[in-house]
């Protein structure tokens, strides 16, 4: 006999992403509103048929974990910073369906100017925010949407409108915005309010399938273990104190008479990214694949001012001159002089998995906290270039220590800032980055472009430097 | 009743592992045929059991519950 099987769909068939003795089930609580929603939210992708274009963006808060569930792309992004991410997603690509669900912590406190910003610029996007009056993730502490006299772990006498306000309505808040095409109310407090919070999520989505523009459905939801509640407490809970504070219902549906919203293609060709950077396609040519180029991998450090940051940028530049793969990653205090600082960089014959330095090959180290700080790192059969200033100190076995006098040169061949350029200089003639002399005197150029006058005044101090290594190194 | 007339009634499939006992189910079956089992499942929650009888396959349950693959909903489908 033939069966018609009501089942879920748009969810994967099992969760092997979260592990566990039960991969089958949820990480969430006995009673939790969050598999309710998850279900409705999967079911109507499924029935829209928009799954693969489809972006769910995890919240910070128990659904963190969305993408075990949901059988679509998935974003994680930082704690509020939903709507943001989503924006760009959107824009980049206009055919994404891009969905947000958030928790009342994530979308209506640390959030909540994000959340206000894309619902005003009506972003194509269908938000789910959540709200059960409790932030359940971090153990129960008072939200924005907590009720008057409800307790909470950090308002255990109830929460008092005269310290800590009165409840968010976000679904009023953003109806007093123009952009958005669909608001609405609805509840998983039980069966009844299920079957109606369905059709409205199915026709958050639907909005998105056509791009129509902004959706928010805010979903109140149960959290039996954070409120002390058994299952039928919460579903009254939800029913009788959550609805007084919060009408259910719809505040907004222009659905039908507005038009899809066509951004256009983006294009992400390398010329009209140059372009948006204001960068010269011709001073950084393509990087070529080369195999049998060894990585080099460089960390910079020293004080603030004393241009290691500008060091480790020319060498990222000499890399990219010689259509090498590069990164450069600074590490800075919010000192602008003092403070320590220091770059990694990193120059390859293919692609880069991360600009993060923890093992170097060379180290640069402009004074000593940062010898200190940083030689142990240095790989075996590495080379560690310090300034000679810093006097006596341990260089690890196997690695070769060279003292070199940058300040001494550089102030010799014209100017005492130029002791970051001595040692690029003695780098040069080492030939440890594989990077040749034409590559650093246009990576010069490039970093000093925009003062003509120090091109030379480095060219002779690089000049020098190598000078000195062929000499005493 | 025979087992043919049985099997043309809808009925619920209840996957045990999946189950936290919250109960959401049970309150929410219009025909009172779902209850708590006395024994534990092997992660140590009761559970829900389906007593048979006469589910209409409102699929009440199956919406209710927060566990999305704990419960699947049957219904034979009348053959002409």
């Amino acid at each position: 006999m033939t069966e018609k099987i009501i089942r879920s769909s748009g969810l994967y068939p099992e969760f092997p992403r979260k592990g566990g003795a039960a991969p089958t089930a949820t990480h969430y609580c006995p009673g939790c509103g969050h598999g309710i929603i998850h279900k409705l939210i999967g079911e109507a992708m499924s029935d829209l048929e928009i799954q693969d274009r489809s972006i769910m963006i995890s919240p910070v808060g128990c659904a963190v974990f969305a993408y075990y569930y949901f059988d679509c792309g998935n974003l994680q992004v930082a704690h509020g910073r939903a709507p943001a991410v989503g924006t760009g997603a959107s824009r980049a690509e206009d055919d994404a369906v891009v969905i947000a669900y958030q928790g009342d912590g994530d979308l209506a406190s640390i959030g909540l100017n994000e959340t206000m910003q894309a619902a005003n610029r009506g972003e194509k996007m269908a938000i789910f925010f959540v709200n059960n009056t409790v932030f359940g993730m971090t153990g129960g502490q008072m939200a924005p949407t907590t009720l008057i006299g409800e307790k909470t772990v950090t308002c255990p006498e109830g929460r008092d409108p005269m310290s800590t306000g009165y409840p968010l309505h976000m679904c009023e808040i953003l109806n007093n915005l123009k952009a958005p095409v669909f608001i609405e109310r609805v509840s998983v407090s039980d069966i009844s309010h299920i079957r109606k919070a369905r059709k409205a999520i199915k026709k958050a989505l639907e909005i998105q399938r056509d791009g129509k523009g902004y959706a928010f459905v805010e979903i109140l939801s149960t959290c039996p273990t954070n409120l002390r509640q058994d299952a039928e407490q919460s579903t009254r809970f939800v029913n009788e104190e959550m609805e007084k504070e919060f009408p259910l219902g719809n505040f907004r549906d222009l659905s039908a008479e507005t038009e899809p919203l066509k951004r256009g293609k983006s294009d992400f060709s390398k010329a009209a990214i140059d372009r948006l950077f204001n960068l010269e396609t011709e001073s950084s040519p393509d990087a070529i694949r080369d195999p049998g180029f060894p990585e080099v991998q460089i960390k910079a450090a020293g004080f603030g001012g004393q241009g290691v940051l500008s060091m480790g940028l020319t060498i990222a530049h000499a890399g990219c001159d010689a259509s090498r793969f590069v990164s450069w990653y600074p590490s800075y205090g919010p000192e602008q002089r003092g403070g320590t600082s220091n770059c990694s960089v990193v120059i390859s014959g293919g692609s880069i998995g991360s600009p993060v330095v923890y093992t170097s090959d060379i180290l640069v180290a402009m004074n000593k906290p940062s010898l200190e700080k940083f030689a142990a790192d240095v790989r075996e059969g590495g080379v560690i270039l310090y300034d000679s200033t810093i006097g006596e100190c341990d260089i690890p076995a196997g690695v070769r220590g060279i003292a070199v006098p940058a300040v001494r040169i550089a102030q010799e061949a014209g100017s005492v800032k130029a002791a970051n350029t001595v040692m690029l200089g003695v780098m040069l003639a080492l030939g440890v980055t594989g990077l040749s002399g034409e590559n650093f005197r246009s990576a010069i150029a490039e970093t000093f472009s925009k003062k003509p006058k120090l091109i030379s005044l480095n060219h002779d101090v690089l000049e020098a430097a190598v000078a000195w290594a062929m000499e005493n190194v | 009743m025979s087992d043919l007339q049985e099997n043309k009634e809808p009925y619920p499939v209840i996957n045990i592992l999946e189950c936290k006992a919250c109960g959401r189910c049970i309150a929410a079956c219009p025909k009172d045929l779902l209850q708590l089992s006395v024994d534990l499942n092997e992660r140590g929650y009761r559970y829900v059991e389906y007593s048979g009888g006469s589910c209409t396959g409102c699929a009440n349950c199956y919406y209710t519950c927060p566990e999305p693959l704990a419960i699947e909903i049957h219904i034979p489908l009348k053959e002409k």
